[in-house]
């Protein structure tokens, strides 16, 4: 088993999710029947998606394994490969390997707990597939929690899935904006002043929090004030990554490799390491 | 396992006879004046100098640029854009007068390469003569790191250089059917025998009893990872490429796909993290932008994060960082300090 | 040690510890002794205990130039980008200056890439630095254990062999055809000058190859780069090379291949030394550092005479005179502009 290889794929879909047209959904069809059945991934999971010609890219996996038949993809155009698949239609074929890294552990440590994520800008992703797998096996869960904020409401992600999620009346969401907007009758303010608003209580709780550093970094306090630990709190750590199973040596933050050991490790285990992130 | 010589004078013989199976690569002089990896065969010799080649033998399991698949790269050929795997060349390597330290660091570097299929056919398609050394070189320091001059392992045959003839005694399977199979061979004299064991015993006496792996392994990571004498050590560091290149035990590379008038090929090759753009997001953020934190990442890799993971050392004492680096940044220094931390 | 060595050590100690002490200087940029025979390392000392590490011989073979950009930031307070400067003198760094090092300073305050007022540059004249290389050559690259430098020797020992060789027979190429070994800017002193030197047939090497023919001249270039492991010591040692992203460097569009194949090394060494062309002192750091052996500074060389021809310019000497391949000058020389092509006319 050649672990470099990627599954032939197709683009099955494509969605510009945000109003500076920089952050586009792919939903992708493995070509292979057997290998789509196969196909079984954790939430915070990523794949490496491969373009032929011009290299691969490790994206987080934004559809969760209930979703059976296909695989969500939300990416920002940066560089050199998410550029060139910017430019690319439906119907063009694309790799796709993986699934990569660790994933949060939904069917071990969260279960039964309960669950508050947070999220700002395009760090969504990983969080949406952990949602919709959590709302698939809601008893497994507490109460759970959202609080995800964007820059202003044309770059939210998921906007139509947003709106299905705060009509139910079994899970709380508060969605904000950096800054008042026209037509926005949201919350408005950081994604961290927002959590010091909601006040999340730590009892048998888990927060997974994704999002820039500096989004994270001043979200810990308000959560720190209420009482959360460090072993609560669960990351999705990002780094330059090539192979994606740990050889390469490019993603590794001290002794870990983001790919392979992570990407999610819990605040404690990132305390321990050194900050080269 | 049964043991064999061969005449020095027949040396060519033999070679000849292992190039009818097996490209067989030896050091020999290079026109630049250092010893390096060529081509032997019954004509071309291989030139033994005391001390390492050059490069390490880790181009031939790790080549550059090592081919990972191939594709058709017009949109309207049939299959455009589908990865396949290249067509395997068959051809079988015979490394002959591998270093002891040379021949560890294939064993060292199939713990993180387990499941790599490209690199663990390359192992099991290359057979190594290894050649004992009696002493080391100024430059080498194998028996402080986990290694011996007399270290076997690695080697399918480990030669001996005696007056007259090569003493050959075959460590795995493979190497025993190689002796026996191929002339000018033939079994050791007496006198042969006793020459060979005085040569182990003299070079065993040498040894040294350091167990560095385990003093490192019980060091605290982050202990190290601060300690203030980084910032002298990397101070001179120009961040070329040269340690990690030169070294049997770097082992990290890069993947570039690459497309010419429609063929395209994905690629691996040789990358270094002393190179700024290692670690380069593309968002322009750079977890290590700075020298030392480069620097320090790479002996920390090698002498910390490496054992706790795997258990020995990723470094063989080869010396040939400490002879080639530009600045003259001595891991032996390196080690030193932080065995007393 | 030889004695003219010892003078010389005692002299850069004494002088940069009373930079140091004085606050004249936060830094001082010299050599300390390696690890190895025949090696030095680059040092900088920051206080008068670390300015008595000091130490000077013909070991001291990378251009000192090449750091002193990234040092001289690094000695600036912290801030944000974009922000200006703080108020006031920024922190000086003392630096050793032989003829060539100094010529790249004089190019780098030239270029923007150092202040003059922010360097106290100590010049010492070059009797010519040893390479390393020669001397492993000179004794069968046997193991050598201890290089024991005398005024115009060199005692080497090894297992079993004592040579001592003539210092002369063993120093770097570009300092046998060296013109300039006195620093051309300097603060401070130490030692005399010696004036120019005259070397009729200082661009042999370079005539030697231009005549071979075209094919043979590829010969022996892709002959002399076939070792090369792009390994940019070369690029990295070099003071002409402060590009915040180098070609080889650039993804978007990728103008070079990184592995070693032989277009894109060949690419590699001719383009960086077309973007030496008319900076470049022949400082000898290229080939000093390249651990493959590869004499890359024969193409350098070869634009260093075609500049010195086209526009009688050599770089580094004052400070004045601008670099002929960024400035304009209506009688630049253009006789390899073709104009007119006749048919039948071969150039």
């Amino acid at each position: 088993m050649n672990p470099y290889l990627p599954y032939q794929a197709v683009i099955d879909d494509i969605v510009v999710e945000t109003e500076d047209g920089n952050l586009k959904t792919f939903r992708i069809v493995l070509e292979n029947e057997r290998e789509r059945e196969k196909w079984n991934h954790t939430p915070g999971q990523f794949a490496m998606l491969s373009i032929a010609g011009k290299g691969e890219i490790p994206i987080g996996i934004a559809s969760s394994p209930t979703e059976k038949g296909h695989l969500l993809f939300t990416v920002n155009r940066a560089g050199v490969v998410t550029t060139a698949l910017h430019k690319m239609n439906v119907g063009d074929p694309i790799g796709v390997r993986g699934p990569l890294g660790n994933g949060f552990p939904v069917d071990s440590k969260l279960k039964g707990k309960n669950i508050v994520i947070i999220a700002g800008g395009f760090a969504f992703t990983t969080l949406r597939a952990t949602l919709i797998y959590m709302l698939e096996h809601r008893e497994d869960y507490g109460k759970i929690t959202v609080i995800y904020g964007a820059r202003t409401p044309g770059m939210l992600l998921y906007k139509e899935e947003l709106k299905e999620w705060e009509a139910r009346d079994d899970l709380d969401v508060y969605i904000t904006v950096d800054r008042e907007a026209p037509g926005w009758n949201g919350l408005v303010g950081f994604v961290p002043t927002i959590a010091g608003q909601v006040k999340p209580s730590p009892e048998n709780g888990a927060a997974l929090i994704c999002g820039p550093p500096i989004m994270i970094k001043f979200t810990m306090p308000p959560l720190e004030e209420v009482g959360w630990k460090d072993s609560q709190v669960y990351l999705s750590l990002e780094n330059r990554m090539k192979c994606g199973i740990g050889i390469c040596g490019h993603c590794n933050v001290g002794p870990v490799y983001v790919c392979n050991d992570g990407p999610v490790f819990t605040r404690e285990e990132v305390q321990r390491l050194p900050v080269e992130f | 396992m049964k043991p064999f010589v061969v005449e020095k004078a027949q040396l060519g013989d033999l070679i000849d006879a292992l190039s009818k199976e097996y490209e067989v690569f030896g050091p020999a002089q290079t026109d630049k004046g250092y010893y390096d990896w060529q081509r032997l065969d019954g004509d071309r010799l291989p030139e033994f100098n005391n001390g390492v080649t050059k490069s390490s033998i880790k181009t031939f399991f790790f080549p550059q640029p090592e081919v990972l698949f191939e594709f058709k790269a017009r949109a309207n050929e049939p299959d455009a854009f589908r990865l396949k795997e290249p067509q395997c060349d068959s051809a079988t390597t015979l490394l002959f007068g591998v270093r002891p330290c040379d021949a560890r660091s294939v064993t060292l570097n199939s713990m993180p390469y387990a499941n790599d299929p490209y690199f663990q056919k390359r192992v099991s398609d290359t057979v190594i003569i290894g050649l004992l050394c009696s002493e080391g070189c100024s430059t080498c320091f194998c028996k402080w790191i986990g290694g011996s001059p007399t270290g076997k392992e690695g080697m399918d045959v480990a030669a001996i250089e005696l007056d007259d003839v090569f003493f050959l005694e075959p460590i795995s399977e493979k190497g025993q059917q190689i002796l026996e199979n191929v002339a000018p061979v033939r079994s050791p004299l007496e006198k042969e025998h006793e020459a060979a064991e005085h040569f182990l015993e003299k070079a065993k006496a040498q040894e040294g009893t350091q167990d560095t792996a385990s003093t490192l392994r019980s060091k605290e990571l982050m202990h190290l990872y601060e300690a203030g004498f980084w910032k002298q050590v990397s101070e001179p560091c120009i961040n070329c490429g040269t340690c990690t290149f030169l070294c049997p035990t770097c082992y990290c590379f890069d993947i570039q796909d690459e497309t010419l008038r429609g063929k395209g090929r994905r690629i691996r090759y040789w990358d270094s993290c002393m190179f700024p753009l290692f670690t380069q997001h593309a968002s322009g953020h750079n977890p290590r932008g700075d020298k030392l934190k480069r620097v320090r990442n790479r002996f920390m890799h090698k002498l910390k994060y490496f054992p706790d993971r795997f258990g020995p050392v990723s470094c063989v004492g080869c010396g040939r960082c400490v002879r080639d680096c530009p600045v003259n940044i001595d891991i032996r220094q390196v080690l030193r300090t932080m065995l007393e931390l | 040690m030889s004695s003219l060595n010892e003078k010389i050590t005692k002299q850069i100690q004494a002088t940069a510890k009373s930079m140091l002490d004085s606050g004249k200087v936060a830094a001082f940029l010299g050599y300390t002794k390696g690890t190895l025979p025949g090696t030095m390392q680059p040092f900088v000392a920051r206080n008068a205990e670390e300015a008595q590490r000091l130490c000077w011989n013909s070991f001291c073979v990378l251009n000192l130039a090449n750091y002193l950009p990234a040092l001289l930031k690094s000695l600036e307070p912290p801030r944000k980008r974009g922000e200006p400067p703080p108020e006031g003198p920024l922190p000086r760094v003392g630096v050793l200056a032989t003829g060539c090092w100094s010529r790249n300073m004089v190019v780098q305050i030239q270029e923007n890439q150092i202040e003059r007022d922010r360097v106290v540059i100590v010049g010492i004249s070059s009797r010519g630095m040893v390479s390393r290389r020669k001397v492993e050559e000179f004794v069968g690259f046997q193991d050598i254990t201890s290089i024991d430098e005398q005024e115009n020797s060199l005692v080497v020992k090894g297992n079993g062999f004592e040579e001592v060789i003539n210092r002369w027979d063993v120093i770097r190429d570009n300092c046998k055809t060296c013109i300039h070994p006195d620093p051309v800017i300097y603060d401070e002193l130490i030692g005399g000058l010696s004036g120019d030197r005259k070397i009729p047939d200082r661009f042999r090497q370079v005539e030697e190859i231009e005549s071979l023919t075209v094919d043979q001249r590829w010969e022996w270039f892709q002959k002399e780069i076939s070792s090369c492991i792009r390994c940019y010591a070369c690029r990295n040692a070099c003071p002409l090379c402060y590009c915040p992203t180098c070609f080889v460097d650039d993804s978007r569009p990728q103008w070079v291949g990184k592995s070693i194949d032989e277009v894109d090394t060949s690419l590699f060494h001719i383009l960086r030394a077309y973007h030496c062309a008319g900076r470049c002192t022949d400082c000898g750091s290229c080939e000093s550092v390249c651990p493959m052996g590869i004499r890359m500074r024969l193409l350098t060389k070869k634009l260093q005479k075609d500049v010195f021809e086209l526009y009688g310019f050599e770089p580094g000497l004052d400070l004045d005179t601008p670099l002929p391949l960024s400035t304009y000058k209506m009688d630049d020389p253009e006789d390899f502009i073709i104009t007119d092509i006749k048919k039948g006319d071969q150039k």
